[in-house]
Protein backbone atom coordinates (compact mmCIF):
# COMPACT_ATOMS: atom_id res chain seq x y z
CA UNK A 1 0.00 0.00 0.00
CA UNK A 2 1.20 3.28 -0.94
CA UNK A 3 2.19 5.54 1.95
CA UNK A 4 -0.19 8.57 1.51
CA UNK A 5 -3.10 6.08 2.08
CA UNK A 6 -1.50 4.51 5.14
CA UNK A 7 -1.04 7.63 6.17
CA UNK A 8 -4.41 9.07 5.68
CA UNK A 9 -6.00 5.41 7.64
CA UNK A 10 -3.84 6.30 10.62
CA UNK A 11 -4.78 9.87 10.60
CA UNK A 12 -8.28 8.62 10.73
CA UNK A 13 -7.45 6.01 13.32
CA UNK A 14 -6.13 8.95 15.12
CA UNK A 15 -9.20 11.05 15.00
CA UNK A 16 -11.57 7.81 16.19
CA UNK A 17 -9.20 6.84 19.31
CA UNK A 18 -8.59 10.57 20.27
CA UNK A 19 -12.71 11.07 20.02
CA UNK A 20 -13.14 8.11 22.74
CA UNK A 21 -10.28 10.42 24.66
CA UNK A 22 -12.64 13.32 24.22
CA UNK A 23 -15.68 11.51 25.13
CA UNK A 24 -13.74 10.06 28.42
CA UNK A 25 -12.04 13.09 29.38
CA UNK A 26 -15.06 15.71 28.21
CA UNK A 27 -11.93 17.46 26.31
CA UNK A 28 -13.09 19.00 22.67
CA UNK A 29 -10.40 18.64 20.82
CA UNK A 30 -9.78 17.64 16.77
CA UNK A 31 -12.96 16.42 15.23
CA UNK A 32 -15.14 17.12 18.01
CA UNK A 33 -18.70 17.25 17.79
CA UNK A 34 -20.71 20.78 16.93
CA UNK A 35 -22.42 21.75 19.49
CA UNK A 36 -26.21 21.47 18.75
CA UNK A 37 -27.36 25.10 18.01
CA UNK A 38 -24.45 25.71 15.62
CA UNK A 39 -26.15 23.06 13.17
CA UNK A 40 -29.04 25.93 12.90
CA UNK A 41 -27.14 28.76 12.43
CA UNK A 42 -25.38 29.83 8.60
CA UNK A 43 -21.81 30.38 10.05
CA UNK A 44 -19.73 28.31 12.35
CA UNK A 45 -17.03 28.60 14.54
CA UNK A 46 -13.63 25.83 12.94
CA UNK A 47 -10.62 25.35 14.03
CA UNK A 48 -7.26 24.59 11.99
CA UNK A 49 -3.75 24.94 11.97
CA UNK A 50 -2.00 27.54 8.83
CA UNK A 51 1.58 26.79 8.53
CA UNK A 52 1.91 24.99 11.92
CA UNK A 53 -0.41 28.32 13.40
CA UNK A 54 -3.31 27.38 15.27
CA UNK A 55 -6.19 29.25 13.76
CA UNK A 56 -9.93 29.51 14.76
CA UNK A 57 -12.19 31.63 12.80
CA UNK A 58 -15.87 32.16 12.56
CA UNK A 59 -17.08 32.06 9.01
CA UNK A 60 -20.50 32.13 7.31
CA UNK A 61 -20.82 28.61 6.02
CA UNK A 62 -20.66 29.06 2.39
CA UNK A 63 -16.52 30.21 2.92
CA UNK A 64 -14.22 28.25 0.94
CA UNK A 65 -11.17 27.35 2.22
CA UNK A 66 -9.21 29.57 -0.46
CA UNK A 67 -11.75 32.47 0.61
CA UNK A 68 -11.05 32.13 4.73
CA UNK A 69 -6.85 32.26 3.80
CA UNK A 70 -7.28 34.63 1.63
CA UNK A 71 -9.87 37.03 3.30
CA UNK A 72 -9.89 35.98 6.42
CA UNK A 73 -6.46 35.43 7.38
CA UNK A 74 -5.05 37.73 5.16
CA UNK A 75 -2.45 35.10 3.54
CA UNK A 76 -2.81 36.38 -0.08
CA UNK A 77 -0.23 33.82 -1.58
CA UNK A 78 -2.63 31.12 -2.40
CA UNK A 79 -4.44 32.76 -5.30
CA UNK A 80 -7.92 32.33 -6.89
CA UNK A 81 -8.00 31.61 -10.36
CA UNK A 82 -11.18 29.80 -11.84
CA UNK A 83 -12.90 29.63 -8.47
CA UNK A 84 -14.09 26.22 -9.65
CA UNK A 85 -11.76 23.20 -9.67
CA UNK A 86 -10.26 23.75 -13.34
CA UNK A 87 -7.13 25.94 -12.66
CA UNK A 88 -5.18 24.43 -9.90
CA UNK A 89 -3.76 28.35 -8.47
CA UNK A 90 -5.85 27.87 -4.90
CA UNK A 91 -3.77 24.50 -4.55
CA UNK A 92 -2.89 24.13 -0.90
CA UNK A 93 -1.59 20.73 0.97
CA UNK A 94 -4.11 19.31 3.69
CA UNK A 95 -2.53 16.63 5.62
CA UNK A 96 0.23 16.77 2.95
CA UNK A 97 -2.25 16.01 0.47
CA UNK A 98 -2.94 18.59 -2.44
CA UNK A 99 -6.36 19.83 -2.80
CA UNK A 100 -8.19 22.99 -4.45
CA UNK A 101 -8.86 25.00 -2.00
CA UNK A 102 -11.71 26.94 -3.91
CA UNK A 103 -13.62 23.39 -4.10
CA UNK A 104 -13.63 22.84 -0.18
CA UNK A 105 -15.69 24.64 2.62
CA UNK A 106 -13.68 26.23 5.30
CA UNK A 107 -15.94 24.30 8.21
CA UNK A 108 -15.10 21.24 6.56
CA UNK A 109 -11.50 21.57 7.77
CA UNK A 110 -12.02 20.96 11.57
CA UNK A 111 -8.88 19.76 12.92
CA UNK A 112 -6.99 19.82 9.68
CA UNK A 113 -3.55 20.63 9.45
CA UNK A 114 -3.02 23.52 6.29
CA UNK A 115 -0.13 24.33 4.33
CA UNK A 116 0.07 27.66 1.89
CA UNK A 117 3.12 28.42 -0.06
CA UNK A 118 3.99 30.77 2.55
CA UNK A 119 4.45 27.73 5.20
CA UNK A 120 6.53 25.98 2.49
CA UNK A 121 9.13 28.85 2.59
CA UNK A 122 10.09 32.01 2.82
CA UNK A 123 12.59 34.31 1.43
CA UNK A 124 16.22 33.84 2.94
CA UNK A 125 14.71 30.30 3.63
CA UNK A 126 13.56 28.63 0.46
CA UNK A 127 11.83 25.24 0.10
CA UNK A 128 13.58 23.93 -2.52
CA UNK A 129 11.29 23.26 -4.84
CA UNK A 130 10.72 27.38 -4.80
CA UNK A 131 14.38 27.62 -5.24
CA UNK A 132 13.87 25.16 -8.40
CA UNK A 133 11.38 27.32 -9.69
CA UNK A 134 13.73 30.63 -9.45
CA UNK A 135 16.81 29.07 -10.82
CA UNK A 136 14.57 27.44 -13.82
CA UNK A 137 12.79 30.46 -14.33
CA UNK A 138 9.50 28.15 -13.96
CA UNK A 139 7.40 31.11 -14.10
CA UNK A 140 6.66 34.64 -15.97
CA UNK A 141 3.78 36.59 -14.26
CA UNK A 142 3.92 34.17 -11.35
CA UNK A 143 0.02 34.12 -10.52
CA UNK A 144 -0.02 30.44 -11.10
CA UNK A 145 3.26 29.97 -9.77
CA UNK A 146 2.18 28.97 -5.56
CA UNK A 147 -0.63 26.79 -7.01
CA UNK A 148 2.33 25.52 -9.25
CA UNK A 149 4.59 24.86 -6.42
CA UNK A 150 2.44 23.44 -3.86
CA UNK A 151 0.97 20.64 -6.35
CA UNK A 152 4.70 19.88 -7.13
CA UNK A 153 5.64 19.02 -3.76
CA UNK A 154 2.95 16.74 -3.70
CA UNK A 155 3.59 14.99 -7.05
CA UNK A 156 6.35 14.25 -6.04
CA UNK A 157 5.09 12.61 -2.43
CA UNK A 158 2.72 10.93 -4.39
CA UNK A 159 5.27 9.60 -6.41
CA UNK A 160 7.13 8.52 -3.80
CA UNK A 161 3.79 6.54 -2.20
CA UNK A 162 3.42 5.12 -6.07
CA UNK A 163 0.33 6.39 -6.46
CA UNK A 164 -0.33 5.65 -10.24
CA UNK A 165 -1.06 7.85 -12.82
CA UNK A 166 -2.57 8.10 -16.43
CA UNK A 167 1.04 7.75 -17.69
CA UNK A 168 2.04 4.72 -15.66
CA UNK A 169 2.88 1.74 -18.25
CA UNK A 170 2.91 -0.88 -15.68
CA UNK A 171 0.32 -0.67 -12.80
CA UNK A 172 2.79 -3.62 -10.59
CA UNK A 173 5.75 -1.70 -10.98
CA UNK A 174 7.89 1.29 -8.66
CA UNK A 175 6.42 4.76 -10.10
CA UNK A 176 9.62 6.71 -11.10
CA UNK A 177 9.66 10.83 -11.07
CA UNK A 178 10.09 10.95 -15.22
CA UNK A 179 9.43 14.22 -17.35
CA UNK A 180 6.29 12.33 -18.66
CA UNK A 181 4.77 11.16 -15.24
CA UNK A 182 5.23 14.77 -13.57
CA UNK A 183 4.06 16.51 -16.88
CA UNK A 184 0.65 14.59 -16.50
CA UNK A 185 0.42 14.71 -12.77
CA UNK A 186 1.00 18.55 -13.28
CA UNK A 187 -2.40 18.44 -15.48
CA UNK A 188 -4.54 20.42 -13.00
CA UNK A 189 -2.15 23.17 -12.55
CA UNK A 190 -2.73 25.60 -15.99
CA UNK A 191 -0.16 28.74 -16.87
CA UNK A 192 -1.66 31.16 -19.35
CA UNK A 193 1.91 32.59 -19.37
CA UNK A 194 2.65 28.58 -20.73
CA UNK A 195 5.74 28.69 -18.57
CA UNK A 196 5.36 24.76 -18.65
CA UNK A 197 8.37 23.58 -20.04
CA UNK A 198 10.81 25.25 -17.47
CA UNK A 199 8.07 24.05 -14.58
CA UNK A 200 9.02 20.79 -15.78
CA UNK A 201 12.58 21.28 -15.79
CA UNK A 202 12.34 22.94 -12.00
CA UNK A 203 10.52 19.86 -10.86
CA UNK A 204 12.56 17.19 -12.46
CA UNK A 205 15.63 19.10 -10.83
CA UNK A 206 14.05 18.36 -7.30
CA UNK A 207 13.21 15.09 -8.02
CA UNK A 208 16.49 14.00 -9.02
CA UNK A 209 18.57 15.24 -6.84
CA UNK A 210 16.37 13.79 -4.49
CA UNK A 211 16.56 10.00 -5.79
CA UNK B 1 -24.14 30.99 -3.16
CA UNK B 2 -27.58 30.65 -1.54
CA UNK B 3 -27.11 30.22 2.34
CA UNK B 4 -27.38 26.99 4.32
CA UNK B 5 -26.91 25.36 7.53
CA UNK B 6 -24.00 22.86 8.42
CA UNK B 7 -23.85 20.09 10.19
CA UNK B 8 -21.17 17.22 10.56
CA UNK B 9 -22.13 13.39 11.20
CA UNK B 10 -20.35 11.21 12.86
CA UNK B 11 -21.43 7.26 11.82
CA UNK B 12 -23.77 6.62 8.95
CA UNK B 13 -26.89 6.00 11.28
CA UNK B 14 -26.71 9.79 12.12
CA UNK B 15 -25.98 10.62 8.46
CA UNK B 16 -29.35 9.33 7.43
CA UNK B 17 -31.16 10.66 10.11
CA UNK B 18 -30.04 13.60 9.42
CA UNK B 19 -31.36 13.53 6.17
CA UNK B 20 -34.55 11.70 6.84
CA UNK B 21 -35.32 14.80 9.23
CA UNK B 22 -34.47 17.47 6.85
CA UNK B 23 -36.37 17.31 3.40
CA UNK B 24 -34.10 20.13 2.30
CA UNK B 25 -30.77 18.67 3.33
CA UNK B 26 -27.96 17.47 1.05
CA UNK B 27 -25.06 15.09 1.98
CA UNK B 28 -21.52 16.47 0.96
CA UNK B 29 -18.54 14.24 0.54
CA UNK B 30 -15.44 15.75 -1.26
CA UNK B 31 -17.91 18.68 -2.31
CA UNK B 32 -16.17 18.37 -6.11
CA UNK B 33 -18.81 18.75 -7.79
CA UNK B 34 -21.82 19.96 -5.30
CA UNK B 35 -20.10 23.17 -4.41
CA UNK B 36 -19.42 23.61 -8.00
CA UNK B 37 -22.99 23.87 -9.09
CA UNK B 38 -23.63 25.57 -5.48
CA UNK B 39 -21.49 28.59 -6.57
CA UNK B 40 -23.94 28.92 -9.65
CA UNK B 41 -27.02 28.00 -7.33
CA UNK B 42 -27.61 25.66 -10.04
CA UNK B 43 -27.71 23.12 -6.75
CA UNK B 44 -29.43 25.07 -3.75
CA UNK B 45 -29.59 22.99 -0.50
CA UNK B 46 -30.67 24.98 2.48
CA UNK B 47 -28.94 22.36 5.08
CA UNK B 48 -25.80 20.36 4.03
CA UNK B 49 -24.56 17.02 6.01
CA UNK B 50 -21.06 16.59 6.21
CA UNK B 51 -20.01 12.59 5.72
CA UNK B 52 -16.30 12.85 6.11
CA UNK B 53 -16.61 11.78 9.72
CA UNK B 54 -17.75 8.46 9.29
CA UNK B 55 -15.54 6.34 8.59
CA UNK B 56 -16.36 4.06 5.56
CA UNK B 57 -12.97 4.54 3.95
CA UNK B 58 -11.44 1.20 4.00
CA UNK B 59 -11.50 -1.29 1.00
CA UNK B 60 -11.71 -4.91 2.24
CA UNK B 61 -12.36 -8.24 0.32
CA UNK B 62 -15.91 -9.60 0.12
CA UNK B 63 -16.71 -13.71 1.20
CA UNK B 64 -17.25 -14.81 -2.41
CA UNK B 65 -13.94 -13.38 -3.13
CA UNK B 66 -14.54 -9.77 -4.23
CA UNK B 67 -14.24 -6.08 -3.25
CA UNK B 68 -16.23 -3.59 -0.95
CA UNK B 69 -14.92 -0.05 -1.57
CA UNK B 70 -16.05 2.14 1.27
CA UNK B 71 -18.33 4.70 -0.10
CA UNK B 72 -15.80 7.78 0.86
CA UNK B 73 -12.93 5.96 -0.60
CA UNK B 74 -10.72 8.89 -2.27
CA UNK B 75 -10.24 8.43 -5.85
CA UNK B 76 -6.34 8.41 -5.42
CA UNK B 77 -6.22 5.84 -2.18
CA UNK B 78 -8.72 3.76 -4.27
CA UNK B 79 -6.62 3.87 -7.77
CA UNK B 80 -3.42 3.23 -6.26
CA UNK B 81 -5.15 0.50 -4.18
CA UNK B 82 -2.64 -3.04 -4.53
CA UNK B 83 -5.28 -5.12 -4.86
CA UNK B 84 -7.35 -2.54 -7.45
CA UNK B 85 -4.28 -2.52 -9.36
CA UNK B 86 -3.77 -6.14 -9.54
CA UNK B 87 -7.28 -7.56 -9.99
CA UNK B 88 -9.09 -4.68 -11.39
CA UNK B 89 -6.88 -2.55 -13.52
CA UNK B 90 -9.38 -1.13 -15.84
CA UNK B 91 -10.83 0.66 -12.93
CA UNK B 92 -7.58 2.25 -11.58
CA UNK B 93 -7.05 3.33 -15.01
CA UNK B 94 -10.30 4.93 -15.61
CA UNK B 95 -9.87 6.56 -12.14
CA UNK B 96 -6.52 8.11 -13.00
CA UNK B 97 -8.31 9.01 -16.33
CA UNK B 98 -10.58 11.50 -14.61
CA UNK B 99 -9.88 14.96 -13.27
CA UNK B 100 -6.64 16.20 -11.77
CA UNK B 101 -4.73 15.49 -8.66
CA UNK B 102 -6.16 17.91 -6.85
CA UNK B 103 -9.90 16.46 -7.67
CA UNK B 104 -9.27 12.77 -6.98
CA UNK B 105 -7.89 13.01 -3.48
CA UNK B 106 -10.89 14.89 -2.72
CA UNK B 107 -13.35 13.37 -5.00
CA UNK B 108 -15.01 9.80 -3.00
CA UNK B 109 -16.47 6.76 -4.70
CA UNK B 110 -19.83 7.36 -3.52
CA UNK B 111 -19.80 11.26 -4.82
CA UNK B 112 -18.21 10.39 -8.41
CA UNK B 113 -20.90 7.84 -9.27
CA UNK B 114 -23.60 10.88 -7.89
CA UNK B 115 -21.52 13.99 -9.73
CA UNK B 116 -24.18 15.28 -12.13
CA UNK B 117 -24.79 14.02 -15.66
CA UNK B 118 -24.44 17.44 -17.24
CA UNK B 119 -23.66 19.62 -20.48
CA UNK B 120 -21.92 22.65 -20.63
CA UNK B 121 -25.82 24.53 -20.82
CA UNK B 122 -26.37 23.30 -17.94
CA UNK B 123 -23.90 25.38 -16.49
CA UNK B 124 -24.91 28.64 -18.39
CA UNK B 125 -27.80 29.23 -16.07
CA UNK B 126 -28.97 32.14 -19.19
CA UNK B 127 -29.97 28.97 -21.02
CA UNK B 128 -32.65 27.12 -20.98
CA UNK B 129 -31.94 23.18 -19.73
CA UNK B 130 -34.73 20.71 -18.41
CA UNK B 131 -32.23 19.33 -16.55
CA UNK B 132 -31.76 22.30 -14.68
CA UNK B 133 -35.33 23.40 -14.97
CA UNK B 134 -37.41 20.59 -15.83
CA UNK B 135 -39.97 22.02 -18.85
CA UNK B 136 -37.65 25.17 -19.92
CA UNK B 137 -36.53 22.82 -23.18
CA UNK B 138 -33.05 21.54 -24.54
CA UNK B 139 -30.43 23.85 -25.62
CA UNK B 140 -27.93 21.80 -26.85
CA UNK B 141 -30.82 20.59 -29.63
CA UNK B 142 -30.03 22.68 -32.33
CA UNK B 143 -26.92 23.82 -29.90
CA UNK B 144 -23.80 22.45 -29.91
CA UNK B 145 -23.95 19.16 -29.70
CA UNK B 146 -20.49 17.51 -30.62
CA UNK B 147 -19.71 16.63 -26.63
CA UNK B 148 -23.22 15.40 -26.24
CA UNK B 149 -24.64 11.81 -26.33
CA UNK B 150 -25.56 9.40 -29.12
CA UNK B 151 -27.75 6.78 -27.82
CA UNK B 152 -30.39 6.28 -25.00
CA UNK B 153 -31.28 10.03 -25.51
CA UNK B 154 -34.70 11.50 -25.83
CA UNK B 155 -35.90 14.59 -26.74
CA UNK B 156 -35.61 16.12 -23.23
CA UNK B 157 -32.04 15.89 -22.81
CA UNK B 158 -28.62 14.20 -24.52
CA UNK B 159 -26.14 14.94 -21.38
CA UNK B 160 -23.32 12.58 -20.84
CA UNK B 161 -22.63 10.99 -17.28
CA UNK B 162 -19.04 12.65 -16.76
CA UNK B 163 -16.94 9.66 -14.80
CA UNK B 164 -14.95 7.41 -15.79
CA UNK B 165 -14.42 5.54 -12.53
CA UNK B 166 -18.27 4.50 -13.62
CA UNK B 167 -17.53 3.52 -16.79
CA UNK B 168 -14.93 0.53 -15.42
CA UNK B 169 -17.60 -0.29 -12.54
CA UNK B 170 -19.96 -1.09 -15.07
CA UNK B 171 -17.78 -3.20 -17.36
CA UNK B 172 -16.75 -4.77 -13.71
CA UNK B 173 -20.75 -5.51 -13.05
CA UNK B 174 -20.15 -3.94 -9.62
CA UNK B 175 -22.95 -3.22 -7.19
CA UNK B 176 -23.95 -0.03 -4.88
CA UNK B 177 -25.03 -0.45 -1.71
CA UNK B 178 -27.32 1.46 -0.02
CA UNK B 179 -29.10 2.33 3.27
CA UNK B 180 -32.27 4.31 3.97
CA UNK B 181 -33.26 6.68 6.96
CA UNK B 182 -35.54 3.97 8.19
CA UNK B 183 -32.28 1.53 8.14
CA UNK B 184 -33.29 -0.41 5.55
CA UNK B 185 -30.28 -1.58 3.07
CA UNK B 186 -30.08 -2.02 -0.69
CA UNK B 187 -28.05 -3.12 -3.36
CA UNK B 188 -28.33 -1.53 -6.88
CA UNK B 189 -26.63 -3.82 -9.46
CA UNK B 190 -24.45 -0.85 -11.48
CA UNK B 191 -26.49 -1.01 -14.46
CA UNK B 192 -29.49 -0.22 -12.75
CA UNK B 193 -27.97 2.49 -10.95
CA UNK B 194 -28.01 5.85 -13.52
CA UNK B 195 -31.19 6.42 -15.17
CA UNK B 196 -31.53 7.23 -18.88
CA UNK B 197 -33.17 11.23 -19.49
CA UNK B 198 -36.34 10.31 -21.01
CA UNK B 199 -38.96 12.93 -19.89
CA UNK B 200 -37.48 13.09 -16.53
CA UNK B 201 -33.88 14.28 -17.50
CA UNK B 202 -33.58 15.91 -13.59
CA UNK B 203 -33.73 12.32 -12.02
CA UNK B 204 -30.29 10.62 -12.68
CA UNK B 205 -30.15 8.11 -10.67
CA UNK B 206 -32.79 5.36 -8.88
CA UNK B 207 -31.47 6.58 -5.66
CA UNK B 208 -34.16 7.34 -3.17
CA UNK B 209 -34.21 11.13 -1.31
CA UNK B 210 -32.14 10.76 1.38
CA UNK B 211 -30.70 7.26 0.52
CA UNK B 212 -27.03 6.83 1.43
CA UNK B 213 -24.12 5.09 -0.12
CA UNK B 214 -21.93 2.97 2.11
CA UNK B 215 -20.28 1.10 -0.40
CA UNK B 216 -19.73 -0.25 -4.15
CA UNK B 217 -18.85 -3.93 -4.48
CA UNK B 218 -16.99 -5.55 -7.15
CA UNK B 219 -17.12 -9.44 -7.80
CA UNK B 220 -14.49 -11.42 -8.07
CA UNK B 221 -11.63 -10.94 -10.20
CA UNK B 222 -12.58 -12.29 -13.47
CA UNK B 223 -8.77 -11.90 -14.89
CA UNK B 224 -8.28 -10.65 -18.63
CA UNK B 225 -6.30 -7.67 -20.36
CA UNK B 226 -8.25 -4.90 -18.67
CA UNK B 227 -7.74 -1.78 -20.92
CA UNK B 228 -9.35 2.26 -20.23
CA UNK B 229 -9.27 4.25 -23.25
CA UNK B 230 -9.87 7.81 -22.81
CA UNK B 231 -10.11 9.90 -25.78
CA UNK B 232 -10.20 13.39 -25.25
CA UNK B 233 -9.81 17.07 -26.82
CA UNK B 234 -6.21 17.60 -25.15
CA UNK B 235 -3.77 14.74 -23.89
CA UNK B 236 -4.71 15.36 -19.71
CA UNK B 237 -7.41 17.14 -17.26
CA UNK B 238 -10.67 16.98 -20.08
CA UNK B 239 -13.71 15.32 -20.39
CA UNK B 240 -14.00 12.39 -22.31
CA UNK B 241 -15.17 12.36 -26.13
CA UNK B 242 -15.56 8.91 -25.99
CA UNK B 243 -14.05 6.15 -23.49
CA UNK B 244 -13.71 2.47 -23.48
CA UNK B 245 -13.29 0.25 -20.33
CA UNK B 246 -12.68 -2.90 -21.67
CA UNK B 247 -11.97 -6.90 -20.42
CA UNK B 248 -10.55 -8.90 -22.51
CA UNK B 249 -9.96 -12.65 -22.36
CA UNK B 250 -7.40 -14.83 -23.86
CA UNK B 251 -9.45 -16.57 -26.50
CA UNK B 252 -11.05 -13.14 -27.60
CA UNK B 253 -13.87 -13.05 -25.94
CA UNK B 254 -14.94 -10.23 -22.97
CA UNK B 255 -16.91 -7.10 -21.97
CA UNK B 256 -16.99 -3.41 -22.92
CA UNK B 257 -18.86 -0.43 -21.37
CA UNK B 258 -18.52 2.70 -22.67
CA UNK B 259 -18.35 6.42 -21.81
CA UNK B 260 -18.88 9.64 -23.12
CA UNK B 261 -21.90 8.13 -25.00
CA UNK B 262 -24.74 8.32 -23.32
CA UNK B 263 -26.37 9.41 -19.93
CA UNK B 264 -25.55 6.52 -17.94
CA UNK B 265 -22.40 4.37 -18.43
CA UNK B 266 -23.19 2.42 -21.66
CA UNK B 267 -23.31 -1.31 -22.39
CA UNK B 268 -24.99 -4.22 -24.26
CA UNK B 269 -24.73 -8.02 -23.45
CA UNK B 270 -25.35 -7.88 -27.38
CA UNK B 271 -21.92 -6.11 -27.93
CA UNK B 272 -20.08 -7.81 -25.21
CA UNK B 273 -21.17 -11.02 -27.65
CA UNK B 274 -19.76 -9.58 -30.51
CA UNK B 275 -16.57 -8.62 -29.19
CA UNK B 276 -14.59 -11.79 -30.60
CA UNK B 277 -16.05 -11.06 -34.23
CA UNK B 278 -13.87 -7.92 -33.86
CA UNK B 279 -14.51 -3.74 -32.63
CA UNK B 280 -16.95 -2.69 -36.02
CA UNK B 281 -19.15 -5.63 -34.81
CA UNK B 282 -19.15 -5.44 -31.52
CA UNK B 283 -19.36 -1.28 -31.53
CA UNK B 284 -22.32 -1.33 -34.26
CA UNK B 285 -24.13 -3.89 -31.82
CA UNK B 286 -23.77 -1.97 -28.78
CA UNK B 287 -24.58 1.44 -30.66
CA UNK B 288 -27.68 -0.18 -33.07
CA UNK B 289 -30.29 2.54 -31.52
CA UNK B 290 -28.11 5.38 -31.55
CA UNK B 291 -29.99 8.77 -32.48
CA UNK B 292 -26.40 11.01 -33.25
CA UNK B 293 -26.84 15.23 -34.14
CA UNK B 294 -24.98 15.89 -37.09
CA UNK B 295 -22.12 17.40 -34.78
CA UNK B 296 -21.60 14.52 -32.59
CA UNK B 297 -22.20 11.90 -35.24
CA UNK B 298 -18.55 11.15 -35.60
CA UNK B 299 -18.83 9.41 -32.21
CA UNK B 300 -19.87 6.49 -33.66
CA UNK B 301 -16.82 5.76 -35.60
CA UNK B 302 -14.29 6.95 -32.82
CA UNK B 303 -16.38 4.35 -30.32
CA UNK B 304 -15.44 1.81 -33.06
CA UNK B 305 -11.64 3.00 -33.90
CA UNK B 306 -11.28 3.32 -29.78
CA UNK B 307 -12.46 0.06 -29.30
CA UNK B 308 -10.35 -1.40 -32.16
CA UNK B 309 -7.51 0.32 -30.13
CA UNK B 310 -8.05 -1.54 -26.79
CA UNK B 311 -8.71 -4.80 -28.37
CA UNK B 312 -5.27 -4.31 -30.32
CA UNK B 313 -3.69 -3.60 -26.88
CA UNK B 314 -5.31 -6.45 -25.49
CA UNK B 315 -3.72 -8.75 -28.06
CA UNK B 316 0.17 -6.77 -28.04
C1 LIG C 1 -12.51 20.69 -13.31
C2 LIG C 1 -13.07 19.31 -13.12
C3 LIG C 1 -12.73 18.29 -13.99
C4 LIG C 1 -13.24 17.01 -13.81
N1 LIG C 1 -12.90 16.03 -14.70
C5 LIG C 1 -13.39 14.76 -14.53
C6 LIG C 1 -13.05 13.72 -15.43
O1 LIG C 1 -12.30 13.91 -16.39
N2 LIG C 1 -13.56 12.48 -15.20
C7 LIG C 1 -14.39 12.24 -14.14
O2 LIG C 1 -14.80 11.09 -13.98
N3 LIG C 1 -14.74 13.20 -13.29
C8 LIG C 1 -14.27 14.46 -13.46
N4 LIG C 1 -14.64 15.45 -12.59
C9 LIG C 1 -15.68 15.18 -11.60
C10 LIG C 1 -15.18 14.62 -10.30
O3 LIG C 1 -14.75 13.29 -10.51
C11 LIG C 1 -16.35 14.66 -9.31
O4 LIG C 1 -16.58 16.02 -8.99
C12 LIG C 1 -16.10 13.88 -8.05
O5 LIG C 1 -15.89 12.53 -8.33
C13 LIG C 1 -17.28 14.03 -7.10
O6 LIG C 1 -16.98 13.39 -5.86
P1 LIG C 1 -17.15 14.18 -4.48
O7 LIG C 1 -16.86 13.23 -3.39
O8 LIG C 1 -16.37 15.44 -4.49
O9 LIG C 1 -18.71 14.49 -4.54
P2 LIG C 1 -19.58 15.64 -3.87
O10 LIG C 1 -19.50 16.87 -4.69
O11 LIG C 1 -19.31 15.74 -2.42
O12 LIG C 1 -21.03 14.99 -4.03
C14 LIG C 1 -21.64 14.73 -5.28
C15 LIG C 1 -23.07 14.26 -5.03
O13 LIG C 1 -23.07 13.00 -4.39
C16 LIG C 1 -23.85 13.03 -3.20
N5 LIG C 1 -23.20 12.08 -2.27
C17 LIG C 1 -21.87 12.03 -1.96
N6 LIG C 1 -21.62 10.96 -1.17
C18 LIG C 1 -22.81 10.33 -0.97
C19 LIG C 1 -23.18 9.15 -0.26
N7 LIG C 1 -22.29 8.40 0.42
N8 LIG C 1 -24.48 8.76 -0.28
C20 LIG C 1 -25.39 9.52 -0.97
N9 LIG C 1 -25.10 10.63 -1.63
C21 LIG C 1 -23.81 11.04 -1.65
C22 LIG C 1 -23.86 14.47 -2.77
O14 LIG C 1 -25.03 14.77 -2.02
C23 LIG C 1 -23.87 15.18 -4.12
O15 LIG C 1 -25.17 15.25 -4.62
C24 LIG C 1 -14.12 16.73 -12.73
C25 LIG C 1 -14.46 17.77 -11.83
C26 LIG C 1 -13.94 19.04 -12.02
C27 LIG C 1 -14.33 20.11 -11.04
S1 LIG D 1 -28.53 18.12 -22.95
FE1 LIG D 1 -29.53 17.88 -20.96
S2 LIG D 1 -28.16 19.00 -19.61
FE2 LIG D 1 -27.68 19.73 -21.67
S3 LIG D 1 -29.05 21.51 -22.07
FE3 LIG D 1 -30.13 19.70 -22.79
S4 LIG D 1 -31.40 19.15 -21.03
FE4 LIG D 1 -29.77 20.45 -20.22
S1 LIG E 1 -9.12 28.76 -8.28
FE1 LIG E 1 -9.30 26.73 -7.51
S2 LIG E 1 -8.87 25.54 -9.24
FE2 LIG E 1 -8.97 27.53 -10.08
S1 LIG F 1 3.35 32.30 -14.84
FE1 LIG F 1 1.66 33.49 -15.53
S2 LIG F 1 0.04 32.06 -15.32
FE2 LIG F 1 1.76 30.83 -14.97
Amino acid sequence: MPRLVHLEVSRRDLLKSSAATIAATGVAGVGAAQPAEDKMKSSNTVSFTVNGKAEKLELDNRTTLLDALREHLHMTGTKKGCDHGQCGACTVLVAGQRINSCLSLAVMHEGDEITTIEGLGQPGALHPMQTAFVKHDGFQCGYCTPGQICSSVAVLEEIKANIPSHVTKDMQAKVTATPEEIRERMSGNICRCGAYSNIIEAITDVAGSRA
Amino acid sequence: MKAFTYERATSVQQAVSMAASNPDARFIAGGTNLLDLMKLQIETPLHLIDINHVGLDKIEATDDGGLRIGAMVRNTALAADEHVRRDYSVLSRALVAGASGQLRNKATTAGNLLQRTRCPYFYDTNQPCNKRQPGSGCSAFGGFSRQHAVVGTSEACIATHPSDMAIAMRALDAKVETVKGDGTRRTIPIADFHRLPGDTPHIETNLERGEFITAVTLPAPIGGKQIYRKVRDRASYAFALVSIAAVVQPDGTGRFAIGGVAHKPWRMGEADAQLKAGAREAARAALADARPTEQNRYKLDLVERTLGAALAEAKG
